[in-house]
Formats: C-alpha cells, sequence, structure tokens
C-alpha cells in the first residue's frame, strides 16, 4: 500500500450500513480519512443505518426516524456516498469491482459489513404466511401488518433476541408465548437457578414460557390461523410466529468470491480484520476471529476502529471482546460478565444469593485464592452490574468477604466501587471504548462538566448504560481538581432548592424577605430575581400553604400566579376552572358556554380532559371568575407550578372492561391534591382496567385497576422526553393508594430541584427506582409520618384562590388593566376564525 | 373596581399626577395612561419601598408597558430583582430582563425600553410626560 498523500483518491467501498458499518463512516470522517478515500456505502435496507439494539421501541412510539444513527443528510454533508436500496450481488475480485443491478463499481479498499441473518430452523412449515423474522424495520412493519389480524404470538428462540422480540409482540397486544428448545430462557446468559427465576419474572407479566420444546412442523391450524406440532405431538395454536433462534453470518458474498469462511459461517479475519484477501476487510457479526463471532454492538464498533487504522496504517488491532452484557429484557434485569457459568476456570469458586420474595439472583465466579472475579449473573437486579464489572474487567482485588458484593445493602454489604478507587485504565463507555484515563484527559482539557465529557469523548452515548457510572468518575475527577460545582440556585441564594426547603422547614420562615435577610447573599440589593422568588413562593406554598395574592407574597409569582390565569402571546390571559377527573355535569358545561359567549373567549377542550377559556382581558378576570365561582366551579390551578389534571377513562361505572371506578378514584386523587404548590406541575391518570384508556403511565402518577385494587406508577412524562412511569406497587387499597402518594409527592417536593418534573428527578435519584421504594414503602429514613403529616396539613389548609380573591376588594384592585382608566387596552385587536376569536 | 379619572386637560406643565400610592403594588409593578407631546403612553410604574439594608437610591421607576420581544403591554406584569448589581424587571412572557433605572435591555444590547422622571408629591404619584 502506498501512504502518499495520493490526487486521486483511493475508493473504498464498504457494504453494509448497520450500526457497525455506520461506526466505520464516523472513524473516517472525524479522523480526515476522507481526504484519501472517496468512500461509497452500500445498504441494502431503504433505511439509512439505525439503532438495532433498540428495535423493540419502534412498537412503543420511536419511528425510523428516531432510530436513525445520524441525521438525513449527514452522509451527503460529510462527502461519503450512501446507496441505500442497492443491494451487491457480487464481488469479482480480479477486476477488484462490486457489482450491483445499477451497475458496476471499481475499489482499491472493501470492507465487508454485512452483519449477519436470523436463523430460521429448517421445520416443515416454515414458510407460511405468519411466519416472521425480527430483524430489520422492514421485518417490523411485517410483524406490525401481520398483527393486524391477529390476538395471539409465538416467539420461537428463548434467548435474548427472542425476548426482545415477545417485548415487541407484547406491545402489539398479542397473547405472547416464547417457545425455547434448551431447558431454561437465555441459556448462554444465566444457569438454571437464574432461569427458572426469568421465567417466573416473564411469566408473571402474561408471557407463556414453553421450554425443552422442539417444533416438528407448522401447520393451518383450527382455531387460529397455524399451529405449531412439537415432538410430544403436543399442539399451540397461534395467529403469527417470529424466529428468533440466533444470528448467522451474512457471508453469501464471501463465499462466493472465494474468501476464506469458517467451518460454520462468518469471514475469517485476522486482528487487522483483514481477511485472506489483503484488499478486503470484514467487520462486525459477518467475521470471524479467532473462532468466534461477535453478536454484539461494542466488539462490532471495537472491530470498526481496528479496520479504521488498518486503512490508514495505524497500529490499533482487534484482540477479542469482553462479552459482558448487561439488559433490560421485558422489564426483567439480566447481567452476565465474563465467565459467567465458572466453566472455564477449573477450580473456580462461587457464591450464590436467591431472593425468592424479590425475585433477584445473584452469582459470583472467584478465583480459587478468593482474590479475582472471574465473572457473575444477576437476575432481576442490575444494581451491582457496574461495580462487579469493574473488578472483573480492571482486576482489582476482591474485598475480604467477596459475598458482600451481592448481598442486599440492609445486610451491611460492601460500599460500591467508589470512582476514586478505578485505575486509570479502567473502562467506563465500551460502546465507545473510553476509559476513566480518557475521561481525565478530557477534564484536563476544557470539559468542566458532564455534558462537554460527553461532547469530548462520546461517553455515554451509546447503549447509555454507563450513565450513572460516568456522572460519578466526572463528578469525582472535577471535585479532586477542586472546581467546585455550583449548585446555588440564583445570585441572591448560595443554596439549592432543597436546602432552601430545609431552611424554610425547620427555621419556619414564612416569607421571602426574612429568608433573604437571613440566608441570601448580602452583596445584592436583596431583591431577589425571577429565579428564586417563584422558587420560594413554591416552598412557602408547599409548607405553609398561605394564598399566594397575600401582599407578601404577590411580588415573588409569575404572572400567571399574580393574575392566576396563563399570559397568552398577546398578553390576555386563559381560563382553566377545575372539572375533577374530566366528569362534568351538562349544567356546567352549559355554564362554561354561557360564560366563553359572554366575554368572547375562544374555547378548546384541553389534553387533561377540561375546558380551557382563551383570550380573558386582565380586567375582565374577576367577573369571570365570580360567575363560574356562583355555578360552582373552582380554580384549576392550571397557571401554577401545581396539580394539574388527573385524567381517567370512564371505569366500571359503563364500560364493559373496567374493574374498578376510575373516574370515582380520579376525582378523589384530584381533590385530595389540588393546590399542592410543588417544584414543577404534576399530572395523574387513572385508568379502569389494564387497557389503559386514561394512558396513565405517561403521568407523573399513574393508577391503573386490577381485579385487587390499584397498581401504581410513578414518575412518567409526555412532552418533549416522554419516559414511561414505573410500577412501583402493586394492589393497593383506597387507603394504601392514598398513603403512598401521600409520602411519595412530598418526598418529590422536598428533594427534586426547581423546574424538575417526576421524570427527570426519578432519573438524578441516587438509588434510583429501588431507593426510592426503600423510602416510600419501607419507610427506611423514618419520615414518612411526617410527610404524611406534611401533606395532611395541604389538605386540610385548601382554599379556592379564586374564592379567596374576589373576596377581597384589596386583591382585586390588582386586576385594573390601568390604574388611572376603565378602559380596556386599545392594542389587543381579535379577529376571527373557524367562528371563534383569535389574536389578530 | 376603582379608578382615578384620567386627566384629559391638556397641560402646559409636563410634570402629571397619575395615581396616588394606594393604587401602587409594593415590590411589584402597574399600568397608567400617561399623556405625552406624541399622544397617550402606557407606563409601567414600579414601587421599591426603601428598606434598612437595601442599596438602591430610588423608589419609583416608571418605563414603557410595551414589551418589544412579544409588542405586547406586559411590562408591569413582570418580576422586579436585581440581576449584577441592577434592579431590573424581567418580562413576563419571554424573561429577558431590563434595567428599571434606564430601561436597558441586559440580553439586547440594541433593545432600550423609554423611561419617564417619576416622584411622589404627598400621596400622588406624579410623572413627566
Amino acid at each position: 500500500m502506498s501512504t502518499q498523500k495520493l490526487a486521486t483518491p483511493e475508493q473504498l467501498i464498504i457494504i453494509g450500513n448497520g450500526m457497525v458499518g455506520h461506526h466505520l463512516v464516523e472513524q473516517l470522517v472525524d479522523n480526515a480519512a476522507l481526504e484519501r478515500y472517496q468512500v461509497t456505502v452500500f445498504g441494502e435496507e431503504r433505511h439509512r443505518a439505525y439503532d438495532r439494539v433498540h428495535l423493540s421501541e419502534y412498537f412503543s412510539g420511536r419511528d425510523a426516524d428516531s432510530l436513525a444513527l445520524c441525521e438525513a443528510d449527514y452522509y451527503a454533508t460529510s462527502g461519503v456516498e450512501l446507496r441505500t436500496s442497492e443491494a451487491v450481488i457480487e464481488i469479482d475480485r480480479n477486476s477488484q469491482e462490486v457489482v450491483t443491478e445499477q451497475g458496476r463499481y471499481p475499489y482499491d479498499r472493501l470492507v465487508l459489513a454485512t452483519g449477519s441473518f436470523p436463523f430460521v430452523p429448517p421445520i416443515p412449515g416454515n414458510d407460511r404466511d405468519g411466519c416472521l423474522v425480527y430483524r430489520t424495520l422492514d421485518d417490523l412493519d411485517a410483524i406490525q401488518a401481520a398483527a393486524e389480524n391477529a390476538t395471539t404470538g409465538v416467539v420461537v428462540g428463548g434467548g435474548l433476541l427472542g425476548l426482545e422480540a415477545a417485548n415487541a409482540l407484547r406491545g402489539l397486544n398479542l397473547d405472547t408465548a416464547v417457545v425455547e428448545f434448551a431447558s431454561r430462557l437465555m441459556p448462554m446468559q444465566v444457569d438454571n437457578e437464574g432461569g427458572e427465576l426469568l421465567r417466573e419474572k416473564i411469566a408473571a407479566l402474561g408471557v407463556q414460557v414453553l421450554t425443552e420444546r422442539a417444533t416438528q412442523r407448522i401447520e393451518p391450524g383450527e382455531t387460529s390461523r397455524l399451529r405449531m406440532v412439537f415432538q410430544d405431538d403436543k399442539v399451540l395454536e397461534t395467529d403469527l410466529i417470529v424466529f428468533s433462534a440466533g444470528i448467522r453470518p451474512q457471508d453469501t458474498l464471501a463465499r462466493e468470491c472465494g474468501l476464506d469462511i469458517g467451518e460454520r459461517g462468518g469471514v475469517v479475519v485476522d486482528n487487522q480484520c483483514l481477511t485472506s484477501d489483503p484488499a478486503i476487510l470484514a467487520i462486525g457479526e459477518v467475521a470471524l476471529w479467532n473462532q468466534s463471532i461477535f453478536g454484539l454492538v461494542a466488539p462490532g464498533y471495537q472491530m470498526a476502529k481496528a479496520a479504521f487504522s488498518t486503512l490508514t496504517e495505524g497500529d490499533t488491532q482487534f484482540g477479542g471482546a469482553d462479552m459482558s452484557t448487561k439488559l433490560k429484557l421485558l422489564g426483567v434485569d439480566v447481567g452476565s460478565i465474563g465467565d459467567a457459568h465458572g466453566n472455564q476456570n477449573p477450580g473456580a469458586r462461587m457464591f450464590r444469593y436467591l431472593d425468592p420474595i424479590k425475585q433477584e439472583y445473584r452469582k459470583l465466579v472467584v478465583s480459587s485464592d478468593g482474590k479475582k472475579l472471574l465473572g457473575a449473573m444477576l437476575v432481576g437486579n442490575n444494581s451491582v452490574y457496574d461495580t462487579l464489572l469493574q473488578y472483573y474487567s480492571n482486576g482489582i482485588e476482591l474485598p475480604d468477604e467477596p459475598a458482600s458484593l451481592i448481598l442486599p445493602q440492609s445486610s451491611g454489604a460492601a460500599p460500591t466501587l467508589g470512582p476514586g478507587a478505578l485505575p486509570e485504565t479502567a473502562m467506563i463507555c465500551s460502546c465507545h471504548n473510553v476509559t476513566k484515563g480518557n475521561i481525565c484527559t478530557a477534564i484536563d482539557g476544557d470539559a468542566t462538566d458532564l455534558a462537554n465529557v460527553k461532547g469530548a469523548t462520546k461517553a455515554s452515548t451509546g447503549c447509555g448504560g454507563c450513565t450513572a457510572l460516568l456522572k460519578s468518575v466526572v463528578d469525582h475527577e472535577l471535585e479532586a481538581r477542586g472546581v467546585e460545582v455550583d449548585k446555588s440556585i440564583c445570585e441572591h441564594f448560595a443554596h439549592t432548592r432543597q436546602e432552601l426547603y430545609d431552611i424554610v422547614r425547620v427555621e419556619g420562615i414564612k416569607t421571602f424577605s426574612e429568608l433573604i435577610e437571613k440566608h441570601g447573599n448580602q452583596d445584592t440589593h436583596c431583591l431577589g430575581c425571577d429565579i428564586c422568588k417563584p422558587a420560594v413562593a413554591s416552598i412557602l406554598a408547599s409548607c405553609f400553604n398561605e394564598p399566594i395574592t397575600d401582599a407578601a407574597h404577590i411580588p415573588l409569582q409569575d404572572t400567571n400566579d399574580t393574575f392566576m390565569a396563563n399570559m397568552q402571546k398577546n398578553g390576555t390571559y386563559s381560563v382553566v376552572p377545575r372539572v375533577a377527573g374530566g366528569e362534568i355535569t351538562p349544567d356546567k358545561l352549559i355554564v362554561l358556554g354561557e360564560v366563553a359567549k359572554k366575554y368572547s373567549l375562544y374555547s378548546k377542550v384541553t389534553g387533561g380532559q377540561r375546558i380551557d377559556l382563551f383570550g380573558a382581558r386582565l380586567e375582565d378576570l374577576p367577573d369571570i371568575w365570580g360567575e363560574l365561582i356562583a355555578a360552582g366551579f373552582e380554580t384549576g390551578h392550571a397557571y401554577g407550578k401545581s396539580l394539574r389534571t388527573v385524567k381517567s377513562c370512564v371505569g366500571s361505572t359503563w364500560c364493559r372492561y373496567g374493574v374498578q371506578d376510575s373516574v370515582g378514584m380520579a376525582i378523589q386523587l384530584e381533590n385530595r391534591y389540588k393546590g399542592l404548590r410543588s417544584p414543577h406541575k404534576i399530572k395523574f391518570g387513572v385508568s379502569g382496567c389494564t387497557r389503559e384508556c386514561a394512558e396513565a403511565q405517561s403521568k407523573d402518577i399513574g393508577i391503573i385497576a386490577t381485579e385487587n385494587g390499584w397498581n401504581l406508577y410513578v414518575c412518567g412524562n409526555g412532552g418533549m422526553r416522554p419516559r414511561h412511569a414505573e410500577l412501583f406497587a402493586t394492589d393497593l387499597d383506597d387507603e394504601q393508594l392514598y398513603r403512598t402518594i401521600d409520602r411519595f409527592l412530598m418526598f418529590y417536593v422536598r428533594t427534586a430541584d426547581r423546574l424538575q418534573r417526576t421524570s427527570v428527578w426519578r432519573e438524578n435519584l441516587d438509588g434510583g427506582l429501588e431507593y426510592l421504594k426503600e423510602v416510600i414503602l419501607e419507610d427506611s429514613l423514618g419520615i414518612n409520618s411526617e410527610l404524611e403529616r406534611q401533606m395532611q396539613h395541604v389538605v386540610d389548609s385548601y382554599q379556592c384562590e379564586w374564592a379567596n380573591a374576589i373576596s377581597d376588594p384589596d386583591k382585586l384592585k390588582r386586576f385594573r388593566s390601568f390604574v388611572n382608566d376603565d378602559r380596556p387596552d386599545p392594542s389587543i385587536i381579535m379577529t376571527s376564525e373557524r367562528g371563534q376569536l383569535r389574536p389578530a | 373596581m376603582t379608578a382615578t379619572a384620567l386627566k384629559h386637560t391638556v397641560s402646559t406643565d409636563t410634570w402629571q399626577p397619575l395615581c396616588t400610592k394606594a393604587d401602587l403594588v409594593a415590590f411589584s409593578g402597574v399600568a397608567a395612561w400617561l399623556n405625552t407631546s406624541e399622544g397617550p403612553a402606557q407606563v409601567a410604574i414600579f414601587y421599591l419601598p426603601r428598606q434598612r439594608s437595601q442599596g438602591q437610591e430610588k423608589e419609583l421607576y416608571a418605563l414603557d408597558h410595551f414589551d418589544p420581544f412579544s409588542n405586547a403591554n406586559v411590562i408591569a406584569r413582570g418580576i422586579i430583582g436585581d440581576v449584577k448589581g441592577s434592579s431590573v424587571v424581567a418580562s413576563p412572557l419571554y424573561k429577558q430582563h431590563f434595567r428599571l433605572e434606564d430601561g436597558q435591555c441586559l440580553e439586547d444590547e440594541n433593545i432600550k425600553l423609554r423611561t419617564w422622571k417619576v416622584a411622589f408629591r404627598g400621596e400622588e404619584v406624579w410623572v413627566e410626560g
């Protein structure tokens, strides 16, 4: 190979635009290799490279675009030619050309990144209608189309990919079964005990698990589309079958052009990812290195880096990869590190911990002298995975009692391995190969916070599994360098919101002026600002619940709270009365219509099942509310950082599927928590059965009825960054439900940052959901009775802010548009559209 | 609701009484009409009662009620504060800060709100129009 800079660039062709092929392109682009190579990429699929690891999210709302690994114009702007929907049909090594239906393309170097294809067992009838595979977005479209007329689905294969596919079928609301040939699920990753636990947990989700089943044939069904006949002549009827029984390297092109192929498939490569033809490289799942195919994305990325190095005469080689993985399959944690079965290291010793109540299983494989961790297996709880992986991959000496690493925290377990104890070589992000040393280098450069470190190193931008670890390393390193991480809320207080909350509560401070006098930064004018004033107003309201329109509190409020309505872009306001649970009488509905008509208000139904009246002039607000209150309405707090709505489906009262009175519960809850001021707005949802018509899992608090009571979900979110709420407690009765929510909400009010929704709060909470459960359900901090007492105070001291304001002439003075003239603001101009008024 | 009647008499003295101290809201703003040589203008009047520990010199400020970022008359409804040593009001719509002293926008040096001289005469609030 010549290393001189050539006037005419060399032709580099990459066959395959999957995750690994794309990673190679990124290496080339980021390292200015395009001066030397003119790069052409062929992709068989319609779509540009996308994230196959999170494929099942395609059925829970993500589309091809959001799964894509780059912006639509990335290739074009980088100067790389991407030819999608163009399959290579032949490699001509004599003329150094690849051949497609569209033409012949010459190459100087060629990279095979063709990946793998799903293995479909040779079962008679495996090609019938309704027999599908799970690998590409087009496969998912086919599954979705087949599911439209289906009620049941079967996945053949109980490994990692099979369980992913099962999750996808559940997402399509199919009654799902998994059929596995071996005696347990995920036989590669877990042992019999772990497999049994996994089966129980997955069966509890309603997925039928059949092991030791070999399918003999597939024939037309009697009650469903298809029937599977097993080795013992037992049968299973189903509408569709997804084969997910493993992968095979996509090596056809390589075979046909005579490259060396392994006995069981795969293009043989060396440490430089070179095939038997030095002009041709292979990376990813098509490549066979040292008799192994690597079916994970991290080793694929490492191969892409080695291939890049080979193409640019660097010396990075591929030396094999650690196959440790951390997964969440069907919501169940599974982790596997190193020699998890303990069968590759003679003399290895094992520790096991099994909790049949919490359904957790942990196993350690340690060296015969008990000093080194050789492997580990986790089912049901991956919280110790990061720590164990560091012991394993860095060869850190184990504590005297290795078992303490897998015992529950309450029994005096060893603390997690702190970031300070990690060596420089410790791998933090295996997707992008970022070590602790790389992070320190970035920090010693310009990266002075987490976001900058991520930008500089790409750490935690792959699978995201290392997020928590990365944060702790960055925080620790910044601290070690004396960088003070400033958490002050603003220039007026050197405190966080949480600290201000504690000060207010402990010292019983009831006004902003007292707080800033005692605890503010005296170098300022002590007026406060638009950051700290609303935050303190919210804290004071959470603690003491005095009317926000009282003279001492009014200068603290945002305009929306001041005028108890939502300011719109032309300076008018919108009015939203409370319609608890979305239930409203015809008489009240008529009043809303009459008021809207009288004051010329634009009317729109909100997402929270109530009615928003827009275009109210400041001076009209008191009269509007006078009429609404007389008709029995009260304020809806649509303007406040507080409880908004409790959305509900119609429930067992009317619905043939309902199992509980969801509307009744929604009204109870809305009336209990209305008026609670919190760090940010709070939304609830209550569904009367598992069909979840109230979309409760997208709310801060979601409640779904069961035969026995209520399941409670917490910390969900819709909006810009949707997040599914997590199951927190099951089968609660009404009283237990109120108590649990009381504690949860007050703990959130106490500890969240300003303007932090429950979802973000939860993601930043050290210890995560488990910690939250310990605090709220097991009272590990001993604060629950206090939290309940505080909430009861808020509930007992509730009063409608609008009723309070219109009974006080002094407060009403505030609603004049001008203090020296009764005429309205002439600059507010409306125009008509679809029969209503809108700002001109 | 009560409101002091707007004085419609054209005065050669440009100082005009707009309202009384009782119309103001401490540490917040109210809006009023003002007669100027260019016609009527909407003015935001902010009242910062002098306190023991505070450094600001004036108790009263009068700025344009018109917010150039939203093209709406809303400035009097913003939150009062001090940022980097200056007393400011934050627009209630898009939260830009305007210095009370001279109307200068802290986020955009090209934007400055009109200001007027304002003072108490007894219990009345007078503005130079």
